[in-house]
């Protein structure tokens, strides 16, 4: 059983994220957007927005720090275990208390403001309840994932990381989670379904972060007969019809 | 090498003619935006002027920060901010208009009138929103000021008059409502240097080089809306319901077949006129970042004669078909923008290098001499009441000239010269060539002009070259070729079948899905 959701699990995900993403982006093109709510309430969500993106941007580097550099490294570079940890602890538990801060206020601004909630779909709320529970396990994790049952100090870079290392080497290390504290198995385990639901969520907007911004020229031309022009999405997803009952039924 | 020319579908509007009816409002909402999300938008409006415009405001850009500056440096940057500012702000749009710049769209709850119990009451219709879908209090729409409507109130929300005020640093009396009113309807302008497509983090704003139409990607705009902020005419849209941004087409796929859009054909003033011009593109950027009140003279630069032989070997040279020259000889709007000078651009000082271009009104110097009782189209009465006018003068510079009152004032002569001139003409009285030397012009010229603004016949308003024959067969052969009727690739729509990625100009294949439509009737008799 362990095995299944600790050596199988993670690649069923990848290969839904992956080949999710590959179907969107060939059959939704037209669906793939932040489907912003900025015009109709941007009071709180000047304030709420950025503090959530560039937190868990912090968060996101965070991550791969501790899960893909091992501890012989930055012991060979001379940091110890206890100054690991109290910068982690410091730099991840402020931007993580930043994140939760920052989703609380955007969930609050969806749920009261009328019109922002009424643009929200039922997709919507299953993915913010995925990732609501993703992120408060993950502050669980930091601030009680450090103890075992026993009593026991746990390190999560000995066991996790491990772990999520040996997933990219294709042999899983089983044991090397089993070894971790419930507190960051839950926590990965919602983290896995969260990617796994990402490619059929507003998420994906995270995929296409306009960096190419940066470099593109700032006047584009193309040419009527390059093809580029015809869309890609598929037939029966698009525009919707107005009034209010439609815009109730039509809900995606 | 020569020079690389490029052609451009503009349109001139003849504001004199304009009656404020909003039918080309309502035709191109009906053909375009009458979709979920869209309630509130309007790729083309009309606003009455003195007004605030919609959405409400939009041409103070202290506020919000559309357009081009040129910086001290003598370069073009988005007002907004640079590429870096507008990555690091994409999380939360700093001035992006609300819904309420803009105006809550409602319907009303028409069933209750039939649904409702008999009883001593009328039932009423209550407006619902179509945002919240609540009961709502209506306080503005998109011509909530229409036709001077609550000025008295709202008129020094006009950015114009405010920045007229400060100007002339005394209390100008709001006595507009007595003398000075008129209607500016407004599209996408189609720009040659746009910046709602400068400030796209996506890309997916792109101009068409074959016509210079501006349009957005549908599939590939990402909902940053950095677009909305970076288009100082606020005609680039947020569909809310989809999460992207929309805007007026210029109707291509009528254009793309040579039928004149929708507010164009739909116009009872019969105001509009749409043609091609021809540019350089490599020179735009360089003619945007003139001094303000030269911009206009640096966008007439800009736009190549086409009757002038280099011009015609550089055009061929650079792909632009025969058929498409011819029209861009006959441009009414080349006529009109470059030949009699008669048309100016909006916002000149936006540095966009707008493609949408106005006949500033003479009407309502006309209203006013007619209202005071002189004979309002006598030349020498016009001419002085143009220059007397000075305040709706400099109100129409800060429209069309970035405050240049000069050029607005020989423009209005130019129109007081043409009337009195043709009035003469048509009783039959004694001419007066002197009045077309006095602007500049040939009696030959007046009357040109005047058969152009006058009799404004349909196929002189509207020179459309269709869209280019091999071209279209170029479409046609990109289709697949196992696509016949009973082959591998004739498989019914849907996600993995034909229905996705096969070219098809969209007004071929409406002609085409009526046509079969059509048979399997006439088969089916």
């Amino acid at each position: 059983m362990e095995f299944l959701i600790w050596g199988a699990l993670p690649y069923a995900v990848a290969v839904m994220l992956i080949s999710g993403l590959i179907w969107r982006y060939r059959y939704d093109q037209f669906g793939w957007t932040t489907r912003s709510s900025e015009l109709l309430e941007s009071k709180v969500l000047k304030v709420a927005s950025p503090l959530f993106h560039f937190a868990i941007l912090v968060v996101l580097m965070g991550h791969l720090v501790g899960l893909l550099i091992p501890m012989a490294v930055t012991n060979w570079l001379g940091i110890d275990n206890h100054d690991y940890h109290r910068g982690a602890l410091i730099g991840g538990g402020f931007a993580g208390i930043c994140l939760v801060v920052g989703l609380v206020l955007l969930l609050w601004r969806r749920s009261t403001k009328g019109a922002v909630l009424r643009a929200t779909t039922t997709n919507d709320k299953i993915m913010y309840l995925v990732l609501a529970t993703v992120i408060g396990l993950g502050l669980v994790a930091t601030l009680t994932g450090g103890i075992g049952p026993g009593g026991e100090e746990h390190n999560y870079r000995e066991t996790v990381s491990v772990w999520f290392r040996s997933l990219l080497m294709f042999h899983p290390d089983v044991a090397a989670m089993q070894a971790a504290t419930w507190q960051f198995k839950v926590h990965v385990l919602m983290g896995l379904t969260l990617f796994a639901i990402l490619p059929f969520t507003r998420l994906v907007h995270s995929f296409t972060a306009p960096l190419h911004y940066l470099f593109r020229p700032y006047i584009v031309y193309r040419s009527r007969g390059d093809g580029k022009t015809l869309s890609r999405t598929a037939r029966g997803r698009g525009w919707d019809p107005v009034g209010t009952p439609d815009n109730a039924r039509g809900r995606r | 090498m020569g020079r690389r020319v490029m052609a451009q579908v503009a349109m001139v509007m003849n504001l004199d003619k304009c009656i404020g009816c909003h039918t080309c409002s309502v035709t191109c909402k009906q053909a375009w935006t009458n979709r979920a999300g869209t309630e509130y938008v309007w790729f083309n409006n009309v606003e009455t002027r003195p007004g605030q415009g919609y959405p409400r405001g939009y041409e103070d850009q202290e506020k919000w920060q559309g357009g081009w500056i040129r910086t001290k440096s003598g370069r073009l940057k988005l007002r907004s901010g640079g590429r870096f500012k507008k990555l690091l702000t994409i999380f939360a749009s700093p001035t992006q208009p609300g819904i309420d710049d803009y105006y809550e769209p409602w319907t009303y709850d028409y069933e209750t009138l039939t649904t409702a119990p008999l009883g001593d009451d009328f039932p009423v219709a209550r407006p619902k929103s179509l945002i919240t879908g609540q009961d709502m209090a209506i306080k503005a729409s998109a011509n909530w000021d229409d036709a001077l409507g609550g000025i008295a109130e709202t008129g020094d929300q006009d950015p114009i008059v405010k920045k007229l005020r400060e100007q002339a640093n005394q209390q100008i009396k709001f006595e507009y409502e007595k003398s000075f009113m008129f209607f500016v309807p407004r599209i996408c302008e189609h720009c040659l240097n746009p910046s709602c497509m400068a400030s796209c983090p996506s890309g997916a704003i792109y101009k068409r080089s074959e016509d210079g139409i501006v349009l957005v990607d549908q599939d590939r705009c990402r909902g940053w809306r950095q677009c909305i902020t970076g288009c100082p005419y606020k005609k680039i849209y947020f569909n809310h319901r989809s999460g992207k941004a929309e805007k007026c087409t210029m109707c291509y796929p009528r254009l793309e077949v040579g039928l004149p859009t929708v507010c164009s054909e739909t116009c009872v003033g019969r105001l509009r006129y749409l043609g091609i011009i021809l540019y350089d593109p490599e020179k735009v950027t360089k003619a945007a970042l003139a001094d303000e009140q030269d911009l206009y003279e640096s966008q007439l630069d800009l736009m190549l004669d086409p009757s002038d032989p280099q011009v015609i070997a550089d055009a061929r040279a650079s792909g632009i078909p025969d058929d498409w020259l011819s029209a861009a000889q006959r441009s009414p709007v080349y006529a009109l923008i470059k030949h009699f000078k008669v048309a100016l651009p909006l916002h000149p000082e936006y540095r966009t290098m707008p493609m949408v271009w106005y006949i500033p009104p003479l009407s309502p110097v006309v209203d006013l001499l007619k209202s005071q009782g002189h004979d309002a189209e006598a030349g020498g009465n016009l001419f002085g009441a143009i220059d007397a006018l000075r305040i709706p003068l400099e109100y129409l510079a800060e429209l069309f000239t970035a405050g240049d009152v000069e050029t607005v004032r020989l423009v209005l002569q130019k129109l007081a010269a043409m009337r009195s001139y043709m009035r003469d003409v048509t009783l039959g009285r004694p001419l007066q060539p002197e009045l077309a030397e006095a602007v500049g012009m040939s009696t030959e010229a007046l009357e040109q002009m005047y058969r152009l603004l006058a009799i404004a016949k349909y196929d002189e308003r509207y020179v459309i070259p269709t869209a280019h024959v091999a071209e279209a067969h170029n479409l046609e052969e990109m289709a697949c070729s196992l696509d016949f009727e009973g082959g591998p690739g004739a498989g019914g729509n849907g996600a993995f079948a034909s229905g996705s990625g096969r070219p098809i100009p969209i007004a071929l294949e409406s002609f085409a899905e009526t046509k079969a439509r059509r048979d399997a009737a006439e088969a089916s008799r």
